[in-house]
């Protein structure tokens, strides 16, 4: 059965095949058709207006992240085009599914430089999964299918799919069908049953296994089987930054993070253990620190999805190539049911160590300021069980990432690979319609903010509950921590004169408040979650506060520093 | 590590763009490419890329997973010149008297297995097809004729294994495709 349309009604029938109930784009010359099209299926897409295409694309990110499903995007040619690059290096990195529509010029103008066009495959090609421009309508359904399946099989990613004008108004008949198959991609490799015999002995030999739970877990829907595999052979376990709130805070083999500012006891005990278990994760340096000396004692056994993360970054012992889903639970079966009580409990004396010397100290301050730690945990401690917290880049997402009790489920929201301020309130966005019964908080620094700020006005148009935390310190904190430890206090360029942000909030009509002193946090954090509606919460906190504990990027992960005293 | 002189086989789909997205994994590692020669294959449908470059085994072998990571590359692989027989071809254009004057042409066309393709009373033409080190000993021969143009193709190769890879894996994802049918009927 086909039927004679254009290739913009092909679009929304194709995402209708996809599922697609939500669509974030902003309009322009090269894309009016499908926005033309858009008009008439009011009822079946949310479009999300943003106030830019680096808001559109992140906002996208953020709603996959809390749906597991790809975020849909539309923008126009040219400067629309360049502007969801970062979104997608982002999303490449962080393993985000996303299909973005690029409008394009007219086919007989390609390649003479025409008014907005860019040579948007050569520019996203390295940042995407797959781009392809579409040039004729009739290749529209299968572009679309290919790019959704792209998007979501296999390890995920963002895709960009470039439509000429002429493929958009061009009639044709139209089918679809969806994509099951691409003869060059294998998304889900056959694991091979040696390896999952290997690994299972392994780990039953060891005496002090340890795992490390990267955003893999999620993305292969293997919650379910991570929590039996760690529990049948009682193996403690640590989320990369990525990974949080795969196990609940409170998940009794749940160690804490590892990384650049994760808690102490997990990144010790990588070099004490005998077998390290690396479920979805990709080794980044942020979590290794010096590769050389990383896990030294340890046989690595790795699981992943993708052939290309297997001894890229950490030589491992055992790779183990396949998707975790079908991986884990081999593996688990082999297992032989195990206690490792004692080398469980002495993760403990790190634990009080870490409380001791950085925990106490960030919620129990001696100065008067107010720390990002002592905001975060008060909304950790007041939110509900489903509160999710979308994180912007620097100080305020380590701190988040460290106070913020987030899981079971996909509760923590950040920039990892890419680290890219102004994420935060745009995924925040993205979040609030993808998670529309969770509560939001969209936690950023002042500088962060202030990156794509606009996207206020995307909350206000369609009053999307997003509570907004800024934690102001003056100062672009992540680098003046740096500056601080290793640049001799020379604050180049990091102290930021900032705007009134409560008023800022005011004028998209969006209720706020400051807060300066401690004895306000708690009540006006209290209000803010009771507000219905957007909302905006400033608080002001230490100036100078640092994260700790840190580890000094390229040293071994032993080298932790706990506090001001050493360095 | 010891750098090593490698051959890169690529195998794709026919689809625009993917010579930028090899090379790309090169230039992100700054490893250049020596050579690089693209083709149809025996397969239809599927391109071939040789591409020769010099580095050290840990890096080829990231390198040739990450050119696989692309959506429309079939399979990668990697070779030391040992698993491999391979060619390459150059070209010799050099005056014809100088030719005569030399009295070179029959030296070597026996020594280097060359071929005139042309000769006429400008100029001689001459094919050679061989390795790079024969290609430049002969270029080193040619030389004192004052050699008007010279130029080489990249690398072509062929394994010398009995186990077809390429075609294995073909055979394996056609088994894939039928039984995603079979379960989606
Ligand atoms: C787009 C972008 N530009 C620059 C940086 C470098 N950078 C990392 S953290 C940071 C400071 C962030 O300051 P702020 O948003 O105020 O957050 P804080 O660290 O104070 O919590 C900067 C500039 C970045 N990560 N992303």
């Amino acid at each position: 059965m086909s039927e004679r349309i254009n290739g913009a009604e092909a679009l929304m029938r194709s995402f209708k095949e996809e599922n697609v109930t939500t669509i974030f784009g902003y309009p322009g010359g090269f894309i009016i058709p499908v926005f033309d099209a858009l008009y008439s299926y009011q009822k079946e897409f949310d479009c999300i207006l943003t106030r830019h295409e680096q808001g559109a694309v992140h906002a996208a990110q953020g709603y996959a992240r809390v749906t597991g499903q790809p975020g849909v995007v539309i923008v126009t040619s040219g400067p629309a085009a360049t502007n969801v690059i970062t979104g997608l290096a982002d999303a490449m990195l962080d393993s985000t599914p996303l299909v973005v529509i690029t409008g394009q010029s007219i086919v007989a103008q390609l390649g003479t430089d025409s008014f907005q066009e860019t040579d948007v495959i050569g520019i996203t090609q390295p940042v995407t999964k797959w781009s392809y421009q579409i040039r004729r309508a009739e290749d529209l359904p299968w572009a679309v299918a290919r790019a959704f399946y792209i998007a979501r099989e296999g390890r995920p990613g963002p895709v960009v799919l470039d439509l000429t004008k002429d493929a958009q108004t061009q009639l044709f008949d139209f089918e679809y069908e969806k994509c099951r198959f691409i003869r060059s991609y294998q998304p889900n490799p056959t694991p091979d049953q040696a390896d999952l015999a290997l690994a299972a002995d392994l780990i039953n030999l060891a005496k002090r296994p340890m795992a490390v739970v990267g955003q893999g877990v999620m993305l292969g829907h293997a919650e379910k089987e991570l929590y039996e595999f760690l529990e049948k052979a009682d193996i403690p376990a640590a989320s990369t930054l990525l990974g949080l709130s795969i196990m609940a805070n409170d998940y009794p083999l749940n160690m804490g993070m590892v990384g650049m500012h994760g808690n102490v006891a997990p990144n010790r005990k990588t070099g004490e253990c005998d077998v390290l278990i690396a479920i979805g994760c990709r080794f980044s340096d942020r979590v290794t620190g010096d590769i050389n000396t990383y896990a030294a004692n340890a046989n690595i056994i790795h699981f992943d999805i993708d052939p290309s993360e297997l001894n890229k970054n950490v030589r491992v012992f055992l790779p183990v190539l396949g998707n975790v889903k079908q991986t884990l639970p081999a593996v688990t079966r082999l297992l032989k049911p195990a206690r490792h009580t004692e080398w469980i409990a002495s993760f403990k004396t790190y634990k009080e160590q870490e409380d001791k010397q950085v925990i106490a100290r960030d919620l129990h301050p001696e100065g008067p300021a107010i720390t990002m730690a002592e905001t975060v945990k008060c909304i950790s401690d007041k939110s509900g069980k489903q509160a999710v917290l979308v994180a912007d880049v620097g100080q305020n997402e380590m701190v988040s990432a460290r106070y913020f009790s987030a899981g079971p489920g996909r509760q923590f929201v950040a920039s990892g690979g890419l680290g890219t301020m102004g994420f935060c309130l745009p995924a925040a966005v993205g979040a609030a319609l993808g998670a529309p019964t969770s509560e939001i908080y969209a936690v950023c620094g002042d500088g962060g903010i202030q990156m794509t700020i606009q996207e206020l006005g995307t909350i206000m148009q369609y009053q999307l509950p997003v509570k907004v935390v800024v934690l102001n310190n003056n100062f672009l904190g992540m680098v003046r921590q740096w500056q601080e430890l290793f640049w001799d206090k020379r604050y180049s360029s990091t102290r930021m004169q900032n705007p009134d942000f409560v008023q800022l909030a005011a004028s998209y009509h969006i209720a706020g408040r400051r807060v300066e002193k401690r004895e306000e946090l708690s009540e006006a954090v209290q209000q803010m979650i009771d507000h219905k509606g957007p909302y905006l919460l400033e608080v002001h906190v230490e100036e100078e506060g640092m994260v700790y504990p840190m580890i000094p990027a390229g040293q071994p992960i032993s080298n932790i520093i706990m506090g001001p005293s050493e360095k | 590590m010891e750098k090593k002189f490698y051959t890169v086989n690529v195998y794709s789909e026919n689809t625009v763009g993917i010579l930028n997205q090899v090379t790309n994994v090169f230039t992100r590692r700054q490893v250049n490419i020596e050579s690089l020669t693209v083709s149809r294959s025996s397969i239809p449908g599927v391109h071939k890329y040789t591409i020769t470059a010099t580095t050290d085994e840990e890096t080829i072998a990231k390198m040739v997973r990450q050119i696989e990571r692309r959506i429309d590359v079939l399979k990668a692989f990697y070779y030391l010149d040992d698993e491999i027989i391979f060619q390459e071809i150059a070209l010799y254009k050099i005056p014809t008297d100088k030719v005569m004057e030399h009295g070179i042409i029959e030296q070597v066309v026996r020594r280097y297995n060359a071929r005139i393709l042309e000769m006429n009373r400008g100029y001689t033409v001459i094919e050679q097809t061989g390795h790079n080190e024969e290609i430049e000993q002969l270029y080193r021969d040619l030389e004192p004729t004052g050699i008007l143009q010279f130029v080489r193709s990249g690398r072509i190769s062929i394994t010398k294994s009995s186990i077809e890879r390429l075609s294995n894996f073909l055979a394996e994802m056609e088994a894939k495709r039928l039984a995603s049918e079979q379960s989606y009927k």
